[in-house]
């Protein structure tokens, strides 16, 4: 039918010229890039604002452990009294005052060491107070029982375990979460773009039954061919919408990089989780061929794979919700009735997520990974942070994808049956606010 | 081939709601057809299976000799009740859209609304906006939106709601010029004075069921009760009217008139025929009117829907 296209291209332009939706367009990366350099530069000034601390040592030991660091430096007092001290460094407005006691053994002065301060100090700083005096108060016991030097300096030594596979090849540390994150990047992409754009359709079903031009429309059109033409015109719209947004945001994020001389890791590793960013600290810190390696790793993605699964889970999933939105949309007569029907669509999106969070980074292979990646509500997002670990030996078994990608298209078929019957029937349904039995009984309406 | 439409015992069922039970009825060709009913009948049940917006359960419809299929949907054109435009779109994109899904081309499309927008003096408002139109003027648009592609079928439910009686007028005359060019006219109203004006047919569905149907006047012939309104110039009224009632059913009417005469309503016995009636009254009086009373479509409606709330 030659009218599929004329409703998809009045859907799509009713879409992009909408005023809101060109404003967000445009105003969204300025407002994400913005948030992101602000963030930045919080961050910046927060850290370079360092600490100073006085230090009043009436003793022998500690003369020389206290050294100024990025954080923290040290200003010491000679010769005075620790009441004098105090007034000093708070006159000073420094951040404390360290007191070290005079006595023989350094354990007894460790033990009183005492640290003044107008707040109570930041638990990051007294942390690392307490591992300079400890560290000492080791270093000075194993020198008094005859360690020599090269042996005490050899402690400080940290040990990686090495891992490989059963075959020998070598494996990295972290990179399943790397990969996870990948994935999940996919994922979360999906789930975004299905909560934003199924309820712009939702609601432009929504204007065409308060606007009362639907029986107009589908005296023209079959029902289910203006809901498919909605759905596509839409989503179009929002890849438009898309891509604009990752282009004009790559564009200032590289402006901001120049002009700041701020590097794209700096930006982006406050939302690496820990574990992985200790990874990336420790190889930059250790040797250049292990970057190489991480490179080769994700080189070794299927990134074909990857990416068409995506595409398929993302058309599927998309399809999928996007018909129960229009559902819904038919369903009701105003916004504000869709509220009840909103959570059940919601949760398994958000369960997704976070299940793919807590438990699929984890271990990515799991019972619980493998049964939300089977669930059709849940697989597009779940699957996709499966995936980038491959399919077959290592990664996900070849039936779990197929059974996976079975059911969704099984779903996809029965969703859209189901959502395509309840808009059909709801389209001219006025002044009811409908519930769940109601829209059960229309499903039987021929 | 007379009949337009033929719909032979349709039934329609929403759950437990019968909507339509073995509905016919069948619409001539180029006639101006009535589809009267109070509200809730299930006429707009009807329609939307005409339409194939909705489906029948049991039962057949004929377009033109065939049986009803989808690519008779760009020979009808449909005029609904709950009728409106999509509000931020201007006024001849959206023309062109909903012409378009008619099945006409662009060009062709383009070229008939420049001519409806002529005939309706509405030329300058191609551009503007829907919300920015009074509910008058965006009833005009649908208007050339339902008829634009020229459909064999017009369906109007409620075309005059919302014009001023100017409006209205153009209107009416636009449907009969319509008419006359060959179209078809299904007319689903609640102004009967409408319906009296322009219909040649018409059906009445009342509670899911067809209680009549034909020609107007073979309707308003069987529904006259051989009674005529007369106007007698005499003396005496009370003397007259005593010396009718032994003869005849007689009550009193209501019309109109110049002068203070007797005003009587009086109801035939069958077998008797106006001239019998009119030779008497002669006899006895000067007569200044007589008219048979001619059922109304309203008449007939109320009477209709009553009769059958009662059985």
């Amino acid at each position: 039918m030659s009218k599929l296209p004329l409703i998809i291209k009045r859907e799509y332009l009713a879409k992009v010229r909408n005023k809101s939706f060109i404003v967000m367009t445009i105003l969204s990366p300025l407002l994400v890039v913005g948030m992101a350099a602000l963030v930045f530069y919080l961050t910046k000034a927060n850290n370079e604002e360092k600490k100073v601390i006085g230090i009043l040592n009436e003793g022998n030991f500690f003369r020389a452990q206290f050294k100024d660091d990025a954080s923290l430096s040290f200003i010491p007092f000679r010769d005075i009294s620790l009441e004098k001290a105090k007034d000093s460094a708070q006159h000073q407005a420094y951040y404390g005052l360290l007191y070290i006691p005079q006595g023989d053994h350094i354990e007894d002065v460790a033990e009183h060491i005492a640290f003044f301060s107008k707040e109570s100090p930041g638990l990051s700083t007294l942390s690392s107070l307490e591992s300079v005096v400890r560290n000492q108060v080791r270093e000075v016991k194993l020198r008094n029982f005859g360690v020599p030097d090269e042996v005490l300096r050899d402690m400080g030594k940290n040990y990686e375990i090495n891992v490989s596979n059963f075959t020998g090849e070598k494996k990295l540390r972290g990179i399943n979460e790397i990969k996870a994150i990948i994935g999940g990047a996919f994922g979360y992409l999906i789930m975004m773009f299905i909560i934003i754009y199924g309820a712009f359709v939702m609601r432009s079903v929504i204007e065409e039954k308060t606007s009362r031009i639907i029986e107009v429309i589908i005296s023209s059109v079959k029902p289910f061919q203006l809901m498919l033409g909605k759905i596509i015109g839409t989503s179009l719209a929002g890849i438009t919408q898309f891509l604009i947004w990752i282009v004009s945001a790559g564009f200032l994020l590289f402006l901001l990089a120049t002009f700041l001389g701020v590097s794209m890791g700096e930006l982006g590793g406050s939302q690496i989780p820990p574990d992985a960013l200790d990874t990336v600290n420790n190889m930059s810190g250790g040797a250049q061929e292990k970057v190489q390696l991480y490179l080769m790793e994700l080189l070794n993605i299927s990134w074909g794979i990857l990416l068409l699964s995506f595409v398929i889970y993302f058309i599927l999933g998309y399809l999928i919700y996007s018909s129960i939105y229009a559902a819904i949309g038919a369903a009701v007569d105003n916004e504000t009735d869709t509220q009840q029907f909103m959570f059940p669509v919601i949760m398994p999106l958000m369960l997704a997520i976070y299940v793919g969070f807590f438990s699929v980074f984890n271990n990515p292979h799991g019972p619980i990974a493998v049964a939300f990646s089977l669930f059709p509500l849940t697989s597009p997002i779940v699957m996709l942070m499966r995936l980038p670990g491959g399919i077959g030996a290592g990664g996900v078994p070849v039936w779990q994808f197929a059974a996976s990608i079975a059911l969704l298209v099984v779903t996809f078929l029965g969703i859209v049956w189901v959502a395509a019957k309840i808009y059909r029937v709801g389209i001219l349904m006025y002044g009811k606010k409908p519930t769940y039995k109601e829209m059960y009984r229309w499903l039987k309406y021929s | 081939m007379s009949n337009l439409l033929e719909v032979s015992n349709v039934s329609k069922k929403y759950g437990q709601y019968t909507a339509l039970d073995d509905v016919s009825l069948h619409v001539p060709k180029g006639s101006i057809f009535g589809l009267l009913g109070p509200n809730g009948a299930g006429k707009t049940t009807l329609i939307r299976i005409v339409n194939q917006i909705t489906y029948p359960d049991k039962g057949t419809v004929m377009f033109n000799g065939k049986p009803l299929q989808p690519e008779h949907i760009a020979k009808i054109g449909y005029l609904p009740e709950e009728r409106g435009l999509y509000k931020s779109m201007k006024v001849g994109e959206q023309a062109l859209y909903l012409a378009q899904l008619k099945g006409l081309s662009k060009k062709e499309a383009k070229e008939r609304l420049q001519y409806w927008f002529d005939r309706l003096g509405i030329g300058d408002w191609w551009n503007k906006k829907i919300q920015e139109l009074s509910k008058g003027m965006a009833q005009k648009i649908q208007f050339v939106v339902t008829v634009l592609h020229k459909p064999d079928l017009l369906i109007f439910d409620e075309p005059f709601s919302g014009f001023d009686p100017i409006n209205a007028n153009i209107i009416k005359d636009e449907i009969l010029h319509l008419r006359d060019q060959g179209a078809t006219v299904i007319f689903s109203t609640h102004r009967m004075e409408s319906v009296e004006e322009l219909c040649d047919d018409i059906a009445l569905i009342h509670k899911s069921r067809k209680m009549l149907d034909g020609k107007l006047v073979d309707i308003k012939r069987q529904h006259r009760s051989n009674t005529f309104e007369v106007g007698l110039d005499t003396t005496n009224h009370q003397a007259l009217r005593t010396a009718l009632e032994e003869r005849y059913a007689v009550s009193d009417a209501g019309f109109k008139s110049l002068s203070d005469e007797l005003k009587l309503r009086i109801r035939l016995q069958p077998g008797h025929s106006p001239n019998d009636l009119l030779h008497d009254l002669m006899s006895q009086a000067t007569v200044t009117h007589f008219v048979e009373l001619i059922p109304s479509v309203n008449d007939i409606f109320i009477q209709t829907v009553k009769d059958s709330d009662h059985e």
